[in-house]
């Protein structure tokens, strides 16, 4: 879009003109003309099957947390594959920029690693983490679905509508080109005088709303609804660290929503929070957007630790080493993770006193961390490990993580920091830290959790590929990041002149290819999966030897999750009632059934989500008749919503009898008992 | 030890879930009751508020001596009618207060009146809002002219949109009581919108104090 | 399970052992190479630090691979201790080891924090060069206030001279960065930010905007030449002698929006020019602004 051109404005379309759409630019009518025909051959192909009633009833309007769960991972996939390409042309643009502008010029590169970080962090570690705490914790805690699941189809719906505003940027108007984090004064509309941090504000706002409800829905569902007898010291590790996570969503998104509200008002209303003139404060912005930054990260990071403390202990056949000194280390990491925000800014010169506190703090939110990969090691320690896909994921993250937290540690040194800050060294220690930390944790919780989800396994060959093709790819691409920084390379570079560093970002773009393969190995892994799934069916529904609640449904979960909620009677809650039934070499008493209520399917979610969408795209590009509109329709939606006189459905006792049934069989099957034992 | 009589009603009814059983800690009791649960979750949305509402007054603090050569707070608030929207508000939760015994002992006449008090109380406080932005921004002194101002406006009015949309939920629930009676889910509902406009209450307090009064000493 | 096929990964070995060496003589001078004080003190606390971390973290990840190939399912030598999942000895040690790590990095952190602080004046017997710094878009205006001359794009300094910059910027925010010579700062609208630096030895060292400012943010690359007293006081001469005057109009024309600015100088400055953008906090004005920047 030309910014010398000021945009027409009109009623009834606002600043949109056909001049928002790049018809010049080959990369993104490429780019949008290939996503957009995958799209509409998916849709052709549904249409053509008869999928659509099915697809709107079993899974769009559908509130079951375990479903909500998976949309969720899926748009993390898709995600991270425009966060990926994103990448590569970055990668690719700095191994040829010597001294020359490369293929990308800077109104494109400054784009794309905007588009990048925003992105990756919102839309792909945010979605794959809240997508596996929806789908496991219910399960873990022995319930049937979180507190409120209508409003989980909300939450996830607006964060696809946030989602689908971002990539709505690439091809009508632009994206921000202020980085992900959008400091002012170049994101004001003096500096940056575009729709492209519109995008961003909108998209962030919506999304963050989504976020905001699903913290509240699974603080709400941890702490107010277990089964009998899981008082808080018999939750699964995996609970904890959703309840520490869910806890400062709810205590930071709020920040982000205040401090992004007010650049918006900046930029619409002419307000002066941030702006150079008459009395604004860029350096407000800077603070308030890193107390929810920092909180942020440890939003995605606590999960993938949750994730690790199952998955380690499951495959190394122990509990979990030292239970509740994790407990304690992950709310300590919950409390200390609001203490800390300064380092992310040690050279706006705060002063020594100052950076000096929070350079402490920094260090001191190591101990709890440290602890915890300790205890690991010590759940490792007289195993007997399995190494399959989930556990190399684990031990690849333990090796990594600790290598990009060391970094971060550094970091934390304020005179270290002042060499160091922002440059590609700084870069490379938060890849480290989310590449190996929350991304493998996806992988890892994806692929030990998938054939709970679906009911049959992943192939094992195309997983360890993945992991190898990952973890490789992953150090060949970042190891020379934390050289070249060293070398005083600074970051969001489209072009430089220093010849030894071409190189360097010549490997680094292998690194690239390596990865690529990995993500190339993943989908074939679950493509080869698809087919072969009677193969890897998993009939019994614990085809780890699993020592959580979840294993002790079928594969897939009914919709009920449970036909009786369990009774727990200590940590570890089904391997106690599975090493019993071992024992006695005969299944538990068959339980009273009784009839159970289920939430019906709502499209409230997806509906909300649409007007929120033309909300969103109005207000960016200032077509006001369609905000009032938008709103009007999202707070209808609400009411209708509320209007239900039938909100439940009943499942009788002999249904739920029936099926359980089946899953006692399974059950026997795995613990090799004869049909009678089943009772 | 454990009195099975403790925490009940009269008539037996465990209005605040205390259990049967003393011994059996609640965190082991299973899922807590419907209404627990929605009353829980609304004050976790609640308290995300409050944190929405700090990082403006956060804002505010930041920003209280940026008047870049403009009006500040000691020319510009008129404190009798700040005290005069802090009566209406305040009288207003008094009557959310009353419709919430209404709605306890059933009563739809006096719940239906006791909302629509609210409503003009509530009504009564914006249309007072109202006036004193538009006569700030009439004097020159909106929220353009310098970042004080800014503050100032985004924090009021930040609260004063969340009445208004407090008023539209209130009109809602009142529909929908009027429609539907005194359902249990509709129940649930209107006492999460009385904590939110308790709330409101609690943030006004906040804002008359930090804004108000401590702006016009300085 | 076959983890290294070692008939078919070694064709990797050698090439991938002659790539270190390789890569290490493609090294710029940076963060490790410091040719002043300030530099050099930052990069002791940077070993330092990242010394004492190796300690633990190497052992840990020794520990990690040692564990997991020992512990194997297929080991049957290997002890399997399936409830052991308790123990308040190894707990104490779990939390005190990296505690005692955290208390003396944060000593380290806390004492580096001050002796290391950008706007802390350098100890010297030499009277420190000012020099004040306005980052535009997109090049740096270096104002020489004691010696009425101004350059852009380069900083010349005598050898062994403290340098005490005070920073500000006419536009969004930048980061003042020599990577040879020291810490960096943040440059911001309103704000007077410092930072002292000294080259000790003779040289020219490379500088940058170190924040994201723009498109034309690649090319904000500046030289620190060091030089001898006495070039040092010949340059300033030739500044004087030749070149435009940095008026009011001078200094409107660099609003303007330019990339990869060659150096250049000015023979006169306008006196309390830099504390006027100061005080202008960044406010262009707006009538010949078309996007808020200067066309």
């Amino acid at each position: 879009m030309n910014p010398d051109v000021a945009p027409q404005t009109s009623f009834l379309f606002g600043k949109l003109g056909w001049n928002a759409i790049p018809f010049d630019e080959p990369l993104p009518m490429v780019a949008s003309g290939v996503v957009a025909t995958a799209i509409l051959g998916v849709l052709i192909w549904t249409w053509r099957r008869g999928y659509f009633p099915y697809l709107w009833r079993e899974w769009i309007t559908s509130v079951d947390h375990k479903r909500i769960g998976v949309m969720y991972c899926l748009l993390a996939g898709l995600m991270l594959l425009r966060g990926f390409s994103d990448a590569i042309m970055m990668r690719s643009q700095q191994a040829i920029a010597y001294a020359n502008n490369g293929y990308l010029p800077s109104d494109h590169y400054d784009q794309i690693f905007s588009a990048h970080g925003t992105i990756m962090i919102f839309f792909v570690a945010m979605t794959f983490m809240i997508g596996l705490m929806n789908f496991v914790v219910p399960l873990q805690l022995g319930v049937r679905d979180v507190a409120f699941p209508t409003l989980n189809s909300v939450s996830f719906w607006l964060t696809a509508s946030g989602a689908l505003l971002i990539n709505v940027s690439l091809v009508v108007g632009e994206f921000a080109k202020t980085g992900w984090v959008v400091y002012p004064p170049l994101s004001e509309l003096r500096f940056s005088p575009g729709v492209g941090v519109d995008y961003y504000l909108w998209a962030i706002q919506i999304s963050g709303v989504g976020t905001l409800l699903s913290g509240v829905n699974l603080v709400t569902t941890i702490l107010k609804m277990r089964a009998p007898g899981m008082g808080y010291t018999r939750m699964p590790m995996f609970c904890w660290t959703a309840l520490a996570s869910n806890l400062l969503i709810v205590a930071a998104f709020p920040i982000l929503t205040t401090t992004l509200a007010m650049l918006t008002l900046d930029r619409y209303l002419g307000f002066h929070f941030f702006t150079n003139e008459l009395g604004g404060n860029a350096m407000m912005f800077v603070n308030l957007i890193w107390a929810w930054g920092h909180p942020e990260v440890y939003i995605l990071i606590l999960p993938a630790f949750g994730v690790f403390s199952e998955v380690v202990s499951t495959f190394s056949g122990k509990p979990l080493f030292g239970y509740r000194s994790m407990i304690l280390a992950t709310m300590a990491i919950c409390i200390l993770s609001f203490m800390v925000w300064l380092h992310h800014f040690f050279t706006m010169g705060a002063g020594a006193d100052v950076n000096g506190f929070f350079g402490v703090t920094t260090m001191i939110i190591a101990v709890p961390t440290g602890v915890k990969v300790f205890n690991w090691l010590f759940t490792m320690y007289g195993g007997r490990i399995r190494f399959t896909t989930p556990m190399l994921w684990s031990v690849g993250f333990m090796v990594t993580f600790v290598i990009g937290g060391m970094t971060g540690v550094l970091l934390a040194v304020p005179p270290a920091d002042f060499v160091l800050h922002n440059s590609v060294f700084l870069v490379a220690h938060f890849h480290n830290v989310i590449i190996g930390g929350v991304l493998f944790g996806a992988f890892a919780g994806l692929t030990y959790w998938w054939p709970k989800a679906f009911g049959f396994q992943l192939d094992e060959k195309w997983g360890k590929r993945a992991f190898w093709l990952w973890i490789t790819g992953f150090y060949v691409a970042f190891m020379p990041l934390y050289v070249l920084g060293l070398m005083g390379m600074t970051r969001r570079l489209q072009r430089y002149d220093v010849p030894e560093w071409q190189p360097w970002l010549l490997v680094a773009a292998v690194g690239v290819v390596l990865i690529a393969g990995g993500i190339a190995s993943q989908i074939a892994q679950i493509v080869v999966s698809i087919r072969n799934r009677k193969q890897l069916a998993d009939v019994t529904g614990d085809p780890w030897d699993g020592r959580t609640l979840e294993w002790i449904t079928t594969s897939p979960p009914p919709a009920f999750n449970f036909a009786v909620l369990p009774d727990v009677e200590g940590e570890e809650a089904y391997w106690n009632v599975k090493s019993l039934a071992r024992e006695r070499q005969r299944l538990s008493e068959l339980p009273d059934y009784a009839d159970i209520e289920m939430p019906k399917n709502s499209p409230t979610g997806v509906v909300c989500a649409f007007f929120a969408t033309a909300m969103g795209f109005a207000l960016i590009w200032h077509i006001w008749w369609l905000v009032a509109l938008g709103f009007v329709g999202a707070w209808a939606t609400f009411v209708i919503f509320a209007w239900r006189d039938d909100p439940e459905y009943e499942i009788h006792a002999r249904d739920l009898e029936a099926h359980d049934r089946e899953r006692r069989q399974a059950k026997a099957k795995l613990l090799g008992l004869r049909e009678g034992d089943v009772a | 030890m454990s009195n099975p009589a403790a925490g009940k009603t009269s008539d037996g009814e465990d209005p605040h879930n205390l259990g049967h059983d003393d011994d059996v800690p609640i965190s082991e009791q299973g899922p807590a009751p419907k209404r627990i649960v929605v009353a829980y979750g609304f004050w976790i949305f609640l308290l995300s508020d409050f944190i929405l509402f700090s990082g403006f007054f956060a804002g505010y603090a930041v920003l209280s001596g940026a008047t870049a050569g403009g009006p500040s707070g000691r020319e510009l608030f008129e404190l009798p009618l700040v005290a005069v929207e802090t009566a209406l508000l305040l009288v207003s939760s008094f009557t959310c207060g009353l419709a919430g015994i209404a709605l306890t002992v059933r009563n739809m006449r006096w719940f239906q009146s006791t909302m629509a008090a609210t409503f003009v109380l509530g009504a009564g406080f914006l249309a007072l809002e109202a006036y004193e932005f538009t006569h700030l921004i009439g004097e020159g002194a909106g929220p353009g002219r310098s970042a004080f101002l800014s503050a100032f406006f985004a924090l009021v009015g930040c609260h004063g949109l969340h009445v208004l949309l407090g008023l539209v939920w209130l009109t809602t629930m009142m529909a929908q009581v009027g429609a539907k009676g005194f359902r249990d889910d509709i129940e649930r509902r209107v006492q999460c919108f009385a904590l939110f406009w308790h709330a409101l209450d609690i943030i006004w307090v906040a804002v008359f104090t930090m804004v108000y009064l401590l702006g016009s000493g300085t | 399970m076959k983890v290294f096929d070692s008939r078919r990964d070694y064709r990797w070995v050698a090439p991938s052992l002659l790539l270190p060496p390789l890569l290490l003589g493609a090294c710029s001078p940076g963060v490790l190479d410091p040719a002043g004080p300030v530099a050099a003190g930052d990069r002791i606390v940077l070993l330092n630090a990242l010394t004492i971390m190796l300690g633990i973290v190497v052992p840990t990840i020794l520990a990690t691979l040692v564990f997991a190939w020992w512990f194997r399912a297929g080991n049957s030598k290997a002890t399997y201790r399936p409830s052991w999942a308790y123990s308040g000895r190894l707990e104490l040690l779990v939390w005190s080891i990296p505690a005692l790590v955290v208390i003396f990095l944060g000593g380290i952190a806390w004492i580096g924090s001050h002796d290391l602080d950008p706007s802390r004046p350098l100890a010297s017997k030499v009277a420190p060069l000012r020099v004040d710094v306005v980052a535009l878009d997109w090049k740096w205006l270096f104002i020489y206030p004691d010696q009425g001359i101004a350059s852009i794009n380069r900083v010349v300094a005598p050898v062994g001279t403290p340098i005490a910059f005070h920073i500000t910027s006419a536009t969004v925010m930048n980061s003042l960065f020599v990577p040879q010579l020291g810490g960096q700062i943040y440059a911001m609208a309103g704000m007077e930010t410092k930072l002292h630096l000294q080259a000790d030895r003779p040289g020219s060292y490379r500088g940058i905007s170190a924040h994201y400012s723009g498109k034309g943010f690649p090319g904000m690359v500046f030289r620190v030449d060091a030089v001898s007293p006495q070039q040092f006081a010949g340059w300033v001469g030739q500044a004087k002698a030749a070149g435009p005057v940095l008026d009011r109009a001078g200094y409107l024309a660099l609003l303007k929006e330019s990339q990869n600015v060659p150096p250049s100088t000015y023979r006169a400055v306008l006196p309390g020019l830099f504390d006027a953008v100061v005080r202008d906090s960044g406010t262009v004005s707006a009538k010949s602004a078309k996007d808020g920047r200067q066309q």
